[in-house]
């Protein structure tokens, strides 16, 4: 039956969803007919093969001792905010909105964001025995500045906020969830915020994003209600996965019960996963490279396959989370530290070099 | 492509008697997906797909329960319809089979009350005796095997005459392997000694390793994919 169709991919969809003249900086296609949003960290849009695709649930499983998970919440906001996107931030705190202020700026010039490394080339011959680290410099650098509106993915600076013309006269909802007794409203409020995007006419609005932090957090009126807090996630993807909109939620897993917490990842679309790192951990920093930079751990347990049932198969699923000058936050490979060969531990310890989900944070 | 058919449907034809209906149970976990049990249902299903979206499926709140178990009542009626409908069309009886993806979704939609979901599982089990389909459930392992009375997935899997698993590979990633599947088969042999049958269940164990394509999934014995 499907052996004697001819065609490569079982589907075929078409990209009418916008009106491929008006490429709006903000999408962008891919495979498949089908269409990403960034995530406003570059390198994690590498890894997801593009960014968010349009339609998609993203979950973050939050660390209790380390707070990553907002870094990946505001570069997304922030960088729905430069494509002037339409967003609905919901929090457990009393006032939202004052989270608006902490969100990091784009960087205009791309002189600041020059690598150390491209001076370092020019001092000679250097011995690259991970080597991988050198093939995304090969890239040109892009001379001329451009503007950041007209970039698909930009660089945030974390330590300048975000300007505030990017914050006035945009459609920018905030809600509290704290005090809500269930989710019926919020449910409401999500619905009204998607509907209202897909009556715009204007394209480089018509995407929505909506982040979500914290759901279950316990200070919530609702946060008991496992089944109706399931149900609200359950209509909140169907409710997206026919707009065009990228919602993002970030939980605590601690806050759960194990089958629900299953229940919750298997709903997601993208599942991340973020892990602190602590402070001078000696056998960590035994074992990698760069220990000192890193900031904490950030896993993908799942990418979204868009229009094909062909699994995607990372390279590697554990990163590590640095930030480069103290303001650029970047991803990187885990890299082994070099084997000391006085003590043979380092080889029992390393497992096979793609992350397992099954095992540890650490185990990579 | 062959070796593909030729794997599993060695394997699950085997329960194919003129009786038609079986149920198949396929679990997967969050490192494996179910696209592999829509691709397997696929591979036998006739050209008509009728498709019911559970995600939008609405269910009034907790303390309307009646009401609830009306959303699955519908559910299940308009299932029933489908099956009337192409089994009379189509005047192959054999050839119809009910996906359920997947029954944590039913027991979302149903707002918890698994007695409710466990019935729309028996009615549904009705259709594959008096119309000879199919009925494939997917399920997730890993949401049950933490809880501490995981009554849904202990009957299905006792009503189940195929128990189809999906797991990770143990050793991690692969981009040429994407997991290993086990089948397990329950089927009845029927023994003619001259005056008496005797029937006996048993079971047949099949272990895989699977790659999924676009179009298919290519089953094969470890360590023979080339």
């Amino acid at each position: 039956m499907a052996a004697t169709k001819t065609r490569t991919s079982s589907f075929s969809r078409n990209p009418s969803l916008l009106n491929s003249s008006h490429t709006s900086p903000g999408l962008k296609y891919g495979p498949n007919g089908s269409i990403f949003v960034s995530s406003g960290i570059p390198d994690l849009d590498k890894i997801l093969g593009g960014g968010f695709p349009l339609g998609s649930l993203v979950m973050i499983m939050e660390d209790a001792e380390a707070p990553h998970h907002m870094l990946l919440l505001r570069n997304f906001m922030a960088q729905g905010l430069v494509h002037s996107q339409p967003l609905l931030y919901a929090s457990p705190a009393s006032d939202p909105r004052g989270f608006l202020g902490t969100l990091p700026s784009p960087v205009l010039s791309k002189d600041d964001k020059l690598r150390a490394h491209d001076s370092e080339q020019e001092k000679g011959l250097r011995i690259a025995w991970q080597y991988k680290k050198y093939f995304g410099e090969q890239q040109p650098n892009l001379g001329a500045q451009q503007d950041c509106k007209h970039e698909y993915c930009s660089d945030f600076d974390l330590r300048k906020p975000l300007e505030r013309h990017f914050l006035s006269g945009q459609q920018i909802s905030c809600v509290s969830i704290q005090d809500l007794v269930n989710l019926t409203s919020f449910h409401e409020h999500c619905s009204a915020f998607l509907n209202q995007i897909q009556r715009n006419d204007d394209c480089t609005s018509c995407i929505g994003r909506i982040a979500i932090q914290s759901l279950c957090a316990p200070q919530c009126g609702y946060s008991n209600m496992d089944w109706g807090m399931l149900s609200f996630i359950r209509s909140l993807k169907s409710m997206i996965r026919s707009s065009n909109a990228v919602a993002v939620i970030s939980f605590s897993p601690s806050l759960l019960l194990p089958a629900f917490c299953k229940r919750w990842q298997h709903l997601s679309d993208i599942l991340l996963s973020v892990k602190a790192i602590q402070d001078e951990d000696k056998e960590l920093a035994k074992l990698l490279t760069g220990y000192q930079d890193m900031v904490g751990l950030l896993n993908v347990h799942k990418v979204a396959r868009a229009n094909t049932q062909v699994p995607v198969i990372l390279e590697a699923t554990t990163f590590s989370i640095k930030l480069q000058k103290r303001r650029y936050l970047t991803l990187e490979c885990l890299n082994q530290a070099p084997v000391d060969g006085a003590s043979g531990t380092s080889y029992a310890t390393s497992g096979s070099c793609s992350g397992s989900s099954k095992t540890g944070a650490l185990d990579f | 492509m062959n070796q593909t058919r030729n794997l599993l449907d060695d394997a699950l034809d085997l329960n194919n008697n003129n009786n038609g209906g079986q149920v198949v149970v396929i679990e997967d976990c969050i490192e494996t997906s179910g696209a592999l049990g829509c691709n397997l249902a696929m591979q036998r299903e006739s050209e008509r797909f009728h498709f019911l979206d559970m995600l939008s499926m609405h269910c009034p709140d907790e303390e309307e329960e009646k009401l609830c178990e009306g959303g699955l009542v519908s559910l299940y009626e308009k299932i029933q319809k489908a099956v009337e409908v192409s089994s009379s069309t189509e005047g192959n009886k054999n050839s119809v089979t009910i996906m359920i993806d997947d029954i944590s979704l039913v027991e979302v939609a149903a707002n918890v009350s698994s007695n409710h979901v466990s019935d729309f599982l028996h009615y549904c089990l009705t259709l594959t005796s008096d119309f000879g389909c199919t009925l494939v459930i997917l399920s997730h392992e890993d949401v049950y095997s933490s809880m501490e009375k995981p009554m849904l997935i202990l009957q299905m899997e006792y009503l189940a005459d195929v128990l189809i698993k999906t797991e990770p590979l143990a050793i991690g990633l692969a981009s040429d392997i994407h997991g290993q599947v086990s089948l397990l088969i329950y089927f009845l042999t029927v023994v003619n000694r001259g005056r008496y049958e005797k029937r006996s269940l048993k079971t047949k164990t099949s272990n895989f390793q699977f790659k999924i394509r676009d179009n298919n999934v290519e089953c094969f014995y470890p360590g023979s994919q080339t």
